[in-house]
């Protein structure tokens, strides 16, 4: 329990250091800038002990679940015997590995499915259109999106193709959807790159990756253990754009229908 | 009807619903696939309720205190203070929520980790905590400076995709000239460097500024901060790589 309790206070000095630069600009700009008291000054110290304390936790939380947890399955899911191959195996063969993409590809669906800050993006994105995109069909196409990008992140480290070769195709992909889509939703599709990513997924996710690169023979971590989370960030813009383009042409569609008769 | 209304038992939920569809997804393969014992599973769920506890309190924290301060002076600079102040601003909170955001500490740190077993670098705590820590501190710069050109480009009216699309070619010009082993740290940093601190305030600030500014369509041209946001630290670490 002691030591439990230093290592705790260890880690909430840490997490002191990391929070002083946003606390020292609030507070600069408030005195030396703004030059108005605070209106809730006892309410905001509570706040930022509790930011604290939850940085602290999450901090540890994530060192004794997350981390392990990504780490198990990689190894698991990689396992020679798991797989049915010989122990002694030191170039990998990617069609073995089908498990892993499947397990990579369900994460990404399930936790995007589930971010709050996606559902806040797509509700805005119904405004935007006026409801020729739909809040859900947007929050699942998203998912499939991010489930496929890091299905395909997989198969880069199992395959150990380089990460370059991937991105750029990627970006000439978003470039040429840009170009046809309506301006108005390019905005909002390139900001749900960086949306549909959440403070749990990350860790999980780049956990997974590690492992991978760790397990599967013949890889390096140092050289393929990252880049799960550019490939969910980059196909999340993609599949905002390609349902928007979807959206429209369905509704030019249903226009165009719709006159047909009156012709 | 007291548990609905109270704010922390709402928020432990919530927090729980951010991990749920991992466990949810774990524990399938586990029972259906693997079909093995799974080893320190005390561990596991004691560090699983950490993480909802952390998350809870880290969000009742955020709500208590940054984020109504920084709504309030973002939508105050953007309304009317002079434009060197207004970029000084974007740039401090683009830095400063940056810093303390735990998805990025958590994974610097990982990637020190990593270096160091690869002999990158020292394989001693100090050496990697230093890595780890300049890692964050580039990052943290190129969100004050993405935040930066996003304000400017709000006021300035510059369309989006050019600045996108050069960032893009940026990147691909500059990531043959990076050290291997930085490149993967370094388009993943994009994805992490904007979740739970940085989103919410910059929405704030881009909100404010598009709907103080005349012939500006919050709906639309609000947008933005957050894609320069997960560009610009490619790049920044691409040449933090290259440079060290």
């Amino acid at each position: 329990m002691i030591d439990w309790l230093i290592h705790f206070s260890e880690d909430l000095l840490k997490t002191c250091r990391d929070v002083a630069p946003i606390t020292a600009i609030i507070i600069g700009f408030q005195v030396l800038v703004i030059r108005k008291p605070i209106l809730h000054p006892m309410k905001t110290l509570l706040g930022f002990v509790n930011v604290l304390i939850g940085i602290t936790f999450f901090m540890d939380g994530l060192k004794m679940a997350l981390f392990p947890l990504g780490e198990l399955m990689s190894t698991q899911l990689t396992a020679p015997e798991f797989l049915g191959i010989p122990p002694d195996t030191t170039v990998a063969d990617w069609r073995n590995y089908f498990w892993v993409y499947l397990f990579a590809g369900s994460i990404g669906f399930a936790t995007t499915l589930a971010e709050p800050s996606l559902l806040a993006v797509a509700v805005k994105a119904e405004e935007i259109s006026g409801g020729a995109i739909r809040a859900w069909g947007l929050r699942i196409a998203v998912s499939l999106g991010v489930s496929f990008g890091i299905s395909l992140g997989a198969f880069r480290i199992v395959n150990g193709t380089e990460l370059y070769f991937f991105i750029i195709g990627a970006y000439i992909i978003v470039i040429i959807q840009t170009i046809l889509t309506p301006k108005l939703i390019v905005g909002l599709a390139y900001d749900s790159g960086g949306v549909t990513t959440s403070t749990v997924t990350v860790p999980l996710v780049t956990a997974l990756g590690i492992g991978l690169a760790t397990t599967v023979p013949g890889r390096n971590p140092l050289l393929d253990g990252f880049g799960l989370i550019a490939f969910a960030s980059l196909f999340a813009v993609i599949a905002v754009l390609t349902y928007a383009q979807l959206a429209e042409w369905r509704n030019k569609k249903r226009n165009s229908s719709n006159q047909s008769p009156s012709k | 009807m007291f548990l609905r209304n109270n704010r922390f038992v709402r928020q432990i939920f919530s927090s729980f619903l951010d991990l749920a569809p991992i466990l949810v997804v774990v524990l399938v393969f586990q029972i259906a696939v693997i079909q093995q014992p799974i080893p320190d599973v005390l561990n596991l769920i004691v560090g699983s309720l950490f993480v909802v506890l952390g998350l809870t309190f880290f969000m009742l924290g955020l709500e208590q205190s940054l984020f109504p301060i920084g709504e309030s002076m973002a939508y105050a600079f953007a309304k009317k203070g002079s434009l060197f102040w207004l970029l000084f601003f974007s740039f401090c909170l683009g830095f400063g929520t940056t810093v303390a955001e735990p998805a990025l500490i958590a994974v610097a740190s990982e990637a020190a980790n990593i270096a160091g077993k690869g002999n990158i670098i020292e394989n001693t705590t100090e050496a990697k905590d230093s890595y780890a820590f300049a890692l964050r501190l580039t990052v943290a710069v190129s969100v004050g400076f993405a935040i930066l050109i996003g304000v400017l480009r709000i006021i300035r009216g510059w369309p989006l995709h050019y600045l996108i699309i050069s960032g893009y070619c940026i990147v691909i010009v500059m990531t043959p000239f990076a050290p291997a082993q930085i490149i993967g740290v370094a388009y993943d940093s994009g994805g992490v460097a904007t979740s739970t601190i940085t989103v919410p305030l910059v929405t704030a600030l881009g909100v404010g500024l598009a709907s103080s500014i005349k012939g500006r369509n919050p709906m639309t041209d609000g947008f933005g901060l957050i894609s320069f946001a997960s560009l610009s630290p490619i790049i920044f670490v691409l040449a933090f790589g290259i440079v060290s």
